[in-house]
C-alpha cells in the first residue's frame, strides 16, 4: 500500500497556496516546491469545469499530438519568387492582403491604411494619396487576412497583386506560403509609409530583384529554411526580431548562384547589396516557412493546439487547431518594451503583424533564452529573456528539438501552444517584436515584449466547449 | 558484432552535440562503434568507411539524423540506443535544487520535481480540482483547504483509495507525517504513537498531550471533520487505520474524532476487530461501548486519550494524572461576589471548545455552546450572552472573511472585556495555540485582552479570573514558557491541559 510507502519516503512537499506553510516545512528540514497559485482561467468556473473535462480526455491528447508531431515534420524550403497575382490562392487584380485577422478600412489603424495607400499607387490604381484613399473606401477593394490566403506578412502585411513573393514549400505536406520581401527599415511600406522613394524601392523589387532572385534561386534549388533557421538559433538568432545570423547564412547559401545569373553586373551587385544591407530580410523567409509548418497542423478535429496568432493593429486574433480557420479575436495590446530616442508611449501603435507566426511555430520569443543579445533591444536581462522562453514549456505539448537552444543546455524550443495550458497556467505566450509609430509612414519606434489578449484564448475555449462538448 | 542503423528524417541537432553523444555512446561497454551525425555529404562518406553505411543513409540528406551503432549483443545495442535516446530528448533542462517558483503542479513536474505530498491551501472552490491533479500524479494530498463540497470530497478520497493515496481533509489543519508537522502542528518528540483524527485542533491537543506526557508521534494523519459522516463513510479514517497497523514504526493506535455516523461507526469497529496493535479510542461525546476486545481501549477527552496512549506506549498500566491545585483556586475564588457564578469560554479551537464543553457540563448546572449539540444546550444568540456560555470563535459567522483565530486572535480581545463587563460572569476561560501555522506571539494577543478586562472589571469594583491553556510543546517556536509567562503576567491562571483549564474553571465557581 502507497501509505506506508510514504512512511518510508523523504517526505518532499509541493506546497500549492500559502507560502507561510512552507517556511514552516523547511524550518523542519522537509525540501518543499513552491507552486505560485493563481486562479486558472481567471477563477472562471465555467471555463475551468471545460477545461478539466477536456484535459484528461485521450482523444483530444492524441489529436494534440497529432498536430505537434506534423509542426516537428514541418520542412519548409525556398522554392522561388513569384508575383503575388501569379501564385497566392485566392488573390484578384481587386484584392489587398493585409495582417491579422479580418478588418475593414473603416477600422484599420493608421499604418495599415498608409501601407494600402502605397499599395494601390503602387499598383497604379491611384494616383496620389487622396484617390488611394477613396478607392480603399468605396468597397471596390477586397481586404482580406494573409492568413486565409497561405500567407503571412510583416507589420501591415500588405500584399498588392504585383507584389514579388517569397514561395516557400512544405515538402513533408506539400503546401506552400507565401510572403513578400523585406524592405528594411525606415520608410517602408510596411510601417505604413508611401512616398515615392517607397513606391520606386518597391518597383525596383519587382522588375529588377525578382528576376535575380527567380534566376538564383533556380540555379541553386530549393533553399532549406528550416536548417538555416536552426544554425541561427544556434547563432543568437531568434528568427523573429534578429535574423542576422539567418541573413547572413541565407546570403552565403545564395550568393553563389547570384554571380552566376548572367544579369548585368550592376543589376546583380544592387541585388546583393539588398540582402547584405537588410538584418531582416530573413524575416520574410523565417516567416512564411513557420505558416508552411502550421497550416498542416490546421484543421486537425479535437486538436486544442494554436495554429496562427496574428494582429492587425486592432485586433488580436488566434487560430486554434480543432477549429479551423475561426478566428478568436480580442483587442490587441500595446508592446512593452524599448523606444528608440525621441519616442514615446503615446506613439506607439497596439501589436501589429503576422510575425507572431514565429512564436506560434515555437521561435521567437520563444527561443528568446538563446538570443541574448535581443535583451538588448527590447529591454530586460539576458536572465528574463531565458525566463520568458523558460516559462513557455508550461503551456506547450512538446519541444522541437530540431531547434536547441544553447545557453539552456540545448533544450529543444517550446512547441505547440495548447489552449487548455495557457488558460491552466494563465502564462500567455511571450511575443518579441517590434513596435510600430501609430502615424502611418514613420516606421518602427522600437521593439519589445507582448502577450497575446487571454480574452482570444478563452473565446477560442468557449467555442471549442459549444462544439466538442 | 550487430549494427542497427536508423535514420531519422528532418530532425536537425547540431554536430556539437552529436559529437559528444557519438563519443559517449562508443565508451559504453560492448560497444565497438558508434557514428551519431547528419547526414552530410561527409558524414555519410565516414558512415561508408566505417562499415555503418547502408542505401537509406547514402539516400539521406544533411536535415536528417543518422544513428548507428555497431555492438557485441542485443543488450550492448539496445543500452546504446537508449543512451542516445536519453542524451537526445534529455537536453531538457534539469538542473536539481534550484529554487524555483512554479505557477502550476504541471510546471513543476515538468521541471522534474518529485514530489510525494501536496499541501494544497487555495480557496475551496479550487481546491478539489488541485487534489485532483496531485493524486493523478502519485502525490499524497494534504488539503487544508475548506468549501469543498461533500461530492468533491468523496471522489477525491475515493480516485485516493483507489491509487492508494492519503487525503487528508478538506479542512484539515494538522497532519504529522513521518514526523514532521504539516501546516498547524506542534514540534513534537518522536516515537511509535500513530493518530488518525478528524479534527484539527482535537489532533493538535492529542499530539500536545503527548509530548508533554513524555510520549512521541510516528504519524498523525488527519482525515477532515466529514471523513465519518455516511456519505464519506470514514474512507480514509479506514485507510489510515490500515496504514497504521501495516507500519511496523506504530507500536499504538490512537483514534479521535466526534461520533461517526452510525453506519461508519459499525464500519470501523468492524475493521478495529482485525487490528492486533493497541487502540486508544477517543470519539468525543460519543456513547461508551462494551465488550471491547482486550487490545481497544476508550478515552471520553483528548487529555485521556493522550495519557492512554502514552501509558501504552510505555508499557504501563493507565493512571490518571492527580495533581492537587485545590488550595491555590480556593485562594482565587475568595476574590470572585457571590453573583459572579458564569464562566465564559471564548476557544480559538473547535474541538477544545468541545472538549470543555464535555468536563464542564458535568459540574455546572446550564452551559451553552455553539459547538454543542445536544437539546437545550445549543446556543441561540451569540450577541447576547447569559449564563455558561462556551464559543468557538473559528465558525465563519465570527471570522466574517478574517482569518481564523489561530492565525488572527485579536478577534477575541472584545469578546472577553464584553464578559468583564457582565456582572455575572466569574470565570473567562481561553485556550492559546502556538506551534508552525499559528500566530508568532498569541499570548500577547490574548494578554492585552486580559488586562482591558481586568481593568473593566476592577472599574466595576470587581474581580476576574482568567484561566488559559497554551496549547503547545516546550519545542515550539514561540516558546511555551515564554507564552506562559506572559498570560500570567495579567493574573491568569495556567492550566497544563484543555481538560485541567475548564476543570479549574468549574473549581472556582462551584462551592
Amino acid at each position: 500500500m502507497k501509505i506506508n510507502d510514504l512512511f518510508q519516503q523523504e517526505l518532499t512537499v509541493l506546497n500549492i497556496g500559502a507560502p507561510n506553510f512552507k517556511t514552516d516545512l523547511e524550518h523542519q528540514g522537509i525540501s518543499v516546491h513552491q507552486i505560485q497559485w493563481m486562479p486558472p482561467a481567471d477563477g472562471d468556473l465555467e471555463l475551468i469545469e471545460l477545461m478539466d473535462e477536456f484535459s484528461d480526455r485521450e482523444d483530444i491528447k492524441a489529436a494534440n499530438q497529432e498536430a505537434f508531431s506534423r509542426i516537428l515534420k514541418g520542412s519548409p524550403v525556398l522554392i522561388g519568387m513569384k508575383q503575388a497575382i501569379d501564385v497566392i490562392p485566392g488573390m484578384t487584380r481587386n484584392t489587398i492582403l493585409h495582417s491579422g485577422p479580418p478588418i475593414g478600412w473603416d477600422r484599420m489603424c493608421d499604418p495599415v491604411k498608409g501601407a494600402v495607400v502605397g499599395a494601390l499607387i503602387y499598383e497604379g490604381r491611384a494616383e496620389n494619396e487622396e484617390e488611394a484613399r477613396q478607392l480603399a473606401a468605396s468597397g471596390e477593394i477586397t481586404f482580406s487576412p494573409c492568413h486565409e490566403h497561405s500567407a503571412v506578412g510583416p507589420m501591415a502585411g500588405i500584399i498588392s497583386p504585383s507584389m514579388p513573393v517569397h514561395i516557400v514549400e512544405n515538402k513533408t505536406f506539400g503546401n506552400r506560403a507565401y510572403c513578400t520581401v523585406n524592405e528594411g527599415l525606415g520608410k517602408v511600406l510596411r510601417f505604413g509609409a508611401f512616398d515615392q522613394a517607397v513606391i520606386t524601392r518597391l518597383k525596383w523589387i519587382e522588375k529588377e530583384f525578382m528576376p535575380v532572385m527567380q534566376k538564383a534561386i533556380e540555379l541553386h534549388g530549393e533553399i532549406d529554411l528550416k536548417v538555416i533557421t536552426a544554425q541561427a538559433v544556434q547563432m543568437g538568432d531568434e528568427c523573429h526580431n534578429r535574423n542576422k545570423a539567418a541573413t547572413c547564412l541565407f546570403f552565403r547559401e545564395l550568393v553563389l548562384s547570384l554571380l552566376k545569373t548572367g544579369f548585368p553586373q550592376q543589376q546583380i551587385e544592387k541585388a546583393i547589396d539588398f540582402i547584405r544591407g537588410n538584418d531582416h530580410y530573413f524575416l520574410n523567409l523565417s516567416m512564411p516557412a513557420c505558416k508552411s509548418i502550421l497550416d498542416p497542423a490546421n484543421g486537425i478535429q479535437k486538436s486544442t493546439i494554436v495554429t496562427a496568432m496574428a494582429r492587425n493593429g486592432v485586433d488580436f486574433g488566434i487560430q486554434v487547431s480543432g477549429l479551423g480557420k475561426k478566428w478568436f479575436t480580442a483587442p490587441a495590446n500595446y508592446v512593452q518594451g524599448l523606444l528608440f530616442p525621441g519616442y514615446d508611449d503615446q506613439d506607439a501603435n497596439p501589436d501589429l503583424g503576422d510575425s507572431a507566426i514565429t512564436e506560434t511555430m515555437g521561435i521567437g520569443g520563444f527561443a528568446m533564452g538563446a538570443s541574448p543579445a535581443i535583451t538588448q533591444f527590447v529591454g530586460g536581462t539576458v536572465e528574463d529573456a531565458m525566463n520568458y522562453t523558460k516559462s513557455m514549456y508550461t503551456i506547450t505539448t512538446g519541444e522541437n528539438s530540431a531547434y536547441a537552444l544553447p545557453p539552456m543546455d540545448f533544450r529543444g524550443t517550446a512547441t505547440g501552444i495548447d489552449i487548455l495550458k495557457v488558460l491552466d497556467s494563465g502564462t500567455l505566450p511571450v511575443i518579441n517584436t517590434g513596435i510600430a509609430h501609430k502615424v502611418a509612414g514613420i516606421g518602427q519606434i522600437g521593439a519589445g515584449i507582448v502577450n497575446p489578449p487571454k480574452e482570444c484564448f478563452v473565446k477560442a475555449l468557449k467555442e471549442y466547449g459549444k462544439v466538442r462538448g | 558484432m550487430l549494427k542497427k542503423i536508423v535514420v531519422r528524417k528532418n530532425a536537425y541537432f547540431d554536430s556539437v552535440t552529436l559529437m559528444s553523444l557519438g563519443s559517449k555512446v562508443k565508451k559504453l561497454e560492448g560497444v565497438s562503434q558508434a557514428v551519431v551525425v547528419m547526414a552530410t555529404e561527409m558524414n555519410r562518406e565516414i558512415l561508408m568507411n566505417v562499415g555503418l553505411g547502408n542505401e537509406e543513409t547514402e539516400n539521406a540528406g544533411p536535415n536528417d539524423l543518422v544513428l548507428a551503432v555497431e555492438a557485441e549483443g542485443e543488450e550492448a545495442l539496445l543500452a546504446a540506443f537508449g543512451e542516445i535516446e536519453e542524451k537526445l530528448a534529455g537536453n531538457q533542462d534539469k538542473k536539481k535544487n534550484r529554487d524555483s517558483v512554479y505557477k502550476t503542479q504541471e510546471e513543476a513536474l515538468k521541471d522534474g520535481v518529485k514530489a510525494n505530498l501536496a499541501v494544497i491551501s487555495v480557496p475551496g472552490r479550487f481546491a478539489a480540482r488541485e487534489a485532483k491533479k496531485a493524486l493523478k500524479n502519485n502525490m499524497h494530498v494534504m488539503l487544508f483547504s475548506d468549501n469543498v463540497t461533500v461530492d468533491q470530497e468523496r471522489e477525491l478520497k475515493e480516485l485516493a483509495r483507489e491509487r492508494g493515496l492519503l487525503v487528508m481533509g478538506p479542512d484539515c489543519g494538522t497532519a504529522v507525517v513521518n514526523g514532521a508537522g504539516l501546516c498547524f502542528a506542534n514540534e513534537m518528540r518522536k516515537g511509535s504513537i500513530g493518530i488518525v483524527g478528524a479534527s484539527g485542533t482535537g489532533l493538535q491537543e492529542v499530539l500536545v498531550q503527548i509530548d508533554r506526557l513524555g510520549g512521541g508521534i510516528v504519524q498523525a494523519l488527519g482525515t477532515g471533520g466529514r471523513d465519518l459522516k455516511e456519505s464519506i463513510g470514514g474512507i480514509m479514517m479506514m485507510e489510515g487505520i490500515k496504514a497504521l497497523e501495516a507500519e511496523d514504526q506504530v507500536k499504538v493506535l490512537v483514534l479521535v474524532s466526534k461520533p461517526p455516523e452510525p453506519i461508519v461507526e459499525e464500519k470501523i469497529w468492524n475493521l478495529l476487530k482485525q487490528v492486533k496493535k493497541p487502540v486508544v479510542v477517543c470519539f468525543l461525546e460519543g456513547k461508551k461501548r462494551d465488550n471491547l476486545p482486550e487490545n481497544i481501549c476508550m478515552a471520553s477527552t483528548l487529555l485521556e486519550a493522550a495519557q492512554r496512549a502514552v501509558f501504552l506506549e510505555k508499557g504501563v498500566e493507565f493512571q490518571k494524572e492527580t495533581r492537587d491545585r485545590r488550595e491555590e483556586i480556593q485562594k482565587e475564588k475568595a476574590d470572585l461576589k457571590p453573583e459572579q457564578r458564569a464562566v465564559r469560554g471564548f476557544f480559538c479551537g473547535g474541538t477544545l471548545c468541545a472538549e470543555a464543553l464535555i468536563v464542564l457540563r458535568e459540574r455546572l448546572k446550564e452551559i451553552k455552546s455553539n459547538v454543542s449539540h445536544h437539546e437545550g444546550e445549543i446556543l441561540e444568540n451569540a450577541r447576547d450572552l447569559k449564563g455558561n456560555v462556551l464559543l468557538d470563535l473559528g465558525e465563519d459567522e465570527f471570522t466574517n472573511g478574517r482569518p481564523h483565530p489561530m492565525i488572527e486572535p485579536s478577534l477575541r480581545t472584545e469578546w472577553i472585556v464584553n464578559a468583564a463587563q457582565d456582572s455575572s460572569v466569574g470565570v473567562v476561560l481561553l485556550d492559546v495555540e502556538i506551534g508552525y501555522g499559528s500566530h508568532e506571539n498569541p499570548a500577547l494577543i490574548a494578554a492585552e485582552g486580559i488586562r482591558m478586562a481586568n481593568e473593566a472589571a476592577k472599574a466595576a469594583g470587581r474581580s476576574l479570573k482568567v484561566v488559559a491553556y497554551v496549547c503547545g510543546t516546550d519545542k515550539d517556536r514561540q516558546n511555551l514558557e515564554e507564552q506562559r509567562a506572559i498570560l500570567a503576567g495579567e493574573g491568569a491562571i495556567l492550566a497544563d491541559s484543555n481538560v485541567e483549564a475548564a476543570q479549574i474553571a468549574a473549581e472556582l465557581l462551584t462551592d
